[in-house]
Order: structure tokens, then sequence, then C-alpha cells
């Protein structure tokens, strides 16, 4: 476990930089983390954010394909988006927990 | 007289069955199984058939025999289940009421959920070994096979049996090195894990072991579609990658009843409580195998680990008591590694993968995470086991629970 700095407060976060809390998370927090990972946050970026973190608060455990088949965005544009790792680089902005792989 | 209906008859199903007809009065409590196919399939067997280790008369049995007298087996298509009015409809029309049932129909692969992978090349240069006909088209096809690049790709998580590529990969190597065209083959592992497999520990085992038998791992590689016409898979990303053969683990779902009914989620698996087993929105529905959404592996040992926890809280719940068993998610994997090696990995919901000794602390006689003999003689023996003991609810001298004991940490 780790204390950082984003937008002027301090945050605990995981060794990989995840957030612990996803309550302390705010749209500037997100900007910040965005930063970090190269990605520069539009409101396409927020909409998808946001609907992750709706689903992920509700309990859903999401998928790459999951978010590909909802009306936010396909999985493709979910890799314009997100390059690389989209789902692990949405959830750290999302201030959300890393996704596991079920294996 | 009160009504269990299972439905699906492969590992989990059977095993419920056996164990519940041993347990309930059978004039008080009927018995039914559904399932739509005549035959067991001794799943993990299908590995084997592409390298002609079995060949495909090994891993079939009929299902009616291992269901237990005084049971009803019925063979047909579900057409859907109101969970709401605990009815079960068939295709043929027939009308199934149950006070309690199980769903045990498992995971399908799903080769339509990807463009271009039922095209022209399925089954001439593309190949599932998660199915009979795909396990015995690929041996067809490497009897005459004399080289090129093979990929292996799996296209979703989670997918049944997640070492099942891996031990592909071993395999191929083996069989490439025996018939003396080893050199003229490229191998190569396109994942959408980050690396050998999803744990630290057994992921760098399993990595190192990929890495000395020169087979290429591509990770973070997730299929978005596969170019017949020029033989390349093409990742979300853009990366492509050309393929002589392709060994591929398509997009796994539960079954299309499921979806029918409305009971499921996304990829068709059932919401169901990870300790209880009992499905989230339905009190008189249990789930076990591969159907479930459970945070664990999707294979035969876990529906045959949670099948005592299945029976204890059905028993329960028949009584009017509270479910008090707990599904530990324990799973249990020989990995097949090639050249009569074998390793083995043990583990549950919070524990991943450690090396140590299984199932005897200390003793073993199989080693855990390790590279040796013994563990594929325990895989080889492990079929007779399947068909004589385990799928007949009998004992085994393994924990349900996973135990820490015999562990290195």
């Amino acid at each position: 476990m780790a204390q950082k700095v984003y937008a002027g407060k301090t945050i605990s976060v995981t060794d990989d930089g995840y957030l612990t809390d996803p309550n302390q998370w705010t749209k500037d927090i997100a900007v910040e983390i965005a930063k970090e990972e190269g990605i520069e946050l539009t409101d396409k970026h927020f909409a998808v954010i946001e609907y992750i973190r709706e689903k992920t608060l509700k309990g859903d455990a999401l998928t790459i394909r999951t978010i590909g088949k909802s009306d936010v965005i396909d999985t493709k544009g979910f890799y314009e988006l997100f390059p690389g790792a989209p789902l692990k680089k949405a959830s750290r902005i999302a201030g959300i927990a890393k996704p596991t792989s079920c294996v | 007289m009160k009504k269990i209906v299972i439905l699906g008859a492969g590992t989990g199903g059977t095993i419920m069955a056996n164990k519940l007809r041993k347990a309930l009065e059978r004039d008080e409590w009927s018995i039914t199984v559904v399932d739509k196919d005549p035959n067991h399939y001794y799943q993990p067997g299908f590995l084997f058939i592409p390298f002609g280790i079995y060949n495909k008369y090994d891993v079939i049995k009929p299902k009616a025999s291992f269901i237990p007298a005084g049971v009803k087996f019925i063979i047909n298509e579900i057409e859907r289940v109101e969970p709401d009015k605990s009815t079960v409809y068939l295709t043929n029309g027939q009308i199934l009421e149950y006070d309690f049932l199980i769903v045990s129909t498992g995971t399908h692969i799903k080769p339509d959920e990807t463009p271009g992978l039922l095209g022209r090349e399925w089954r001439k240069s593309i190949f599932d070994f998660y199915t009979h006909e795909g396990a015995v088209a690929l041996h067809h096809f490497l009897k005459t096979w004399e080289g090129g690049d093979m990929v292996i790709n799996i296209a979703e998580l989670p997918f049944k049996c997640p070492v099942a590529p891996l031990e592909f990969a071993f395999l191929a190597d083996e069989f490439f090195v025996k018939k003396g065209i080893r050199e003229k083959v490229n191998i190569y592992y396109t994942t959408p894990l980050s690396g050998a497999f999803t744990k630290p520990k057994s992921s760098k085992m399993l990595g190192e072991l990929l890495k000395e038998k020169n087979i290429h791992i591509i990770p973070d590689f997730y299929l978005e579609r596969v170019d017949d016409e020029n033989k390349k898979i093409i990742s979300f990303d853009g990366r492509e990658v050309k393929f002589d053969l392709l060994s591929v683990i398509p997009v796994n779902m539960g079954a299309d009843w499921v979806a029918r009914s409305g009971m499921g989620d996304d990829m068709n698996y059932i919401a169901t409580d990870k300790y209880t087993l009992r499905a989230d929105k339905w009190e008189n529905i249990f789930v076990i195998g591969d159907a479930s959404n459970i945070p664990t592996s999707k294979a035969g040992s876990v529906a045959h680990f949670s099948s005592d926890v299945v029976f204890e809280n059905l028993m329960a719940a028949i009584e009017e008591r509270p479910l008090i068993a707990r599904f530990d998610g324990h799973s249990n994997c020989y990995i097949e590694t090639g050249f009569g090696k074998g390793s083995l990995i043990d583990f549950n919901y919070e524990t991943e993968p450690l090396p140590g000794t299984y199932p005897l602390p200390g003793i073993g006689p199989f080693g855990l995470l390790s590279n040796t003999r013994i563990n594929h003689y325990g895989k080889v023996m492990f079929r007779w086991i399947y068909w004589h003991l385990l799928l007949k609810g009998r004992e085994l001298p393994l924990e349900s629970q996973m135990t820490m004991a015999g562990k290195e940490f």
C-alpha cells in the first residue's frame, strides 16, 4: 500500500497504482492518473469511465467483450481510447480495483 | 412427490444425480436429468487426440451408464426455463416442474463470435480441440502436415480448462520433435493474458517452460477477427500474426437456453453466490461447474470439489436449514508438459498456485509446480478414476477444501 498525491489530495493506492477506495475518486484525479498513462481525457473517455464505474460499483465484473457490447463504445474504439491494455488502464483511471481474470 | 430436475449430465450433473439419489427417499423425491447428448465425453482426453495418444473412442461412453437407477434420464434439448414458475420447457414440448433445479449445462465454444473463424479455413487449417470433432479433424491434419507456422490462440477469457492450451503447446513440441520436423515448425502462443498464465508464480514457471521449448509467447493479444484469405489473425490493436495452422480456443459461453431464459449475463453464465453456490436470484436453483459466474477456473475439478457444497446446501434448503457449507474456489489441474512429464497446480479463490507436494504434505507423490514423471502418470491414471469413481460420486482420497499443508509460501 502506498500514498500518492493526486489533484492536491492524498490518496491511498495499491502497489500497481490502483485506488484502494473508489469513493475517493474525482474527475480531477482521473485526469492526473490518465496523464501518467499518457492519455489526455476527452468526453468520450469520461463516458466510458463513468460506465465502468457504475457497472463495477453495482458489483458486475466487466470484460473487454462486455464493454465492447455495451451502448457506450465498441471494442475497437475502447482500444483506441486506452491503447494496449484498455481494461487495465481504464479501470485504473476510473479509480476501481485492478481487473482480475478468473482463470 | 417432490421433484428435483438436473439440467446437464456432464461431470457436475452426473455427480449430483448419484449423490442425491443415495440421500433422498425414492418415494418422496423424483430426480430427473436432462441432456441433449447421449454421449459422455471425457473432456480432458480431447487434448491427446490430435497427437494420436488417445483415439476417438477412448473418450466416449454412454451417459446413461453413469445415471443411477431410480433417476429419470431424458435426452432432449432444453428450450427454456421459467424460474419464477419453477418450470423447464424442452424443445419436444415436454414440461418439467421442479421444487429444486440444479444447473450444470457448462460452457461451450462459440466460434461464430469471432468474424472469419468459421470461414473457408475452418477445420481445413483452423481447428479447435475443445470438441470431439475438432480434435479428431486436427489429428487427421497433423498426420500429413510438413511444418510451417503453428499459431495457438485463446480468443477470450474465461475459457474452460485454462491450462489446456499450454499443454497443447508442450505436446505439439514433443510431437514435432519425434516426427523429426520440429525445426520446420514455429510455434506461437497468442493470449489475451499478460503472460503464460494468470497468477504470478505459475505464470513464471510455465513461461520459462515455453521459452525452454522454443515456443514464442505473444501476450496481451485480444483476437478481433481472422483473415482467412491471407491466413492471419488480427488483434483489436491491429497486430497481425500469420499462420499455416491455427489451433484456436474460441470464445466460450454458457448454454443457449440460459440466454433464451434471460437468466444469464452477457456470456450466458448464471450469477451465483461463490460460497453457497445458490443462484443469486432464485432460492430453489443451484449452479454447479462451468455454468456459473463464480471467480475460479472453469474445470472438471471445480465441479467435482464443489459437488460436496452443492449437495450439503441443497439438503439444507430441502430441510429449511440455513446454507452453511461454503465453497472455497478449490481447483486442481494436471499440466502435461511433454516427453512423459507433467506439472500440477492446486489453488482457490484466495491462494494462487504454490510449489509443494500433493495430496500428502511433504510426501506427495505429486509435486506442485514442479515438472516430474509421476505428475504425468497422475494424469494418465486419472481417466480411470474419472469413469469409475468420480462420476459416481464415490469418495476420493482428496479433500474438497484446499489445504495449505504441503505448500511452500
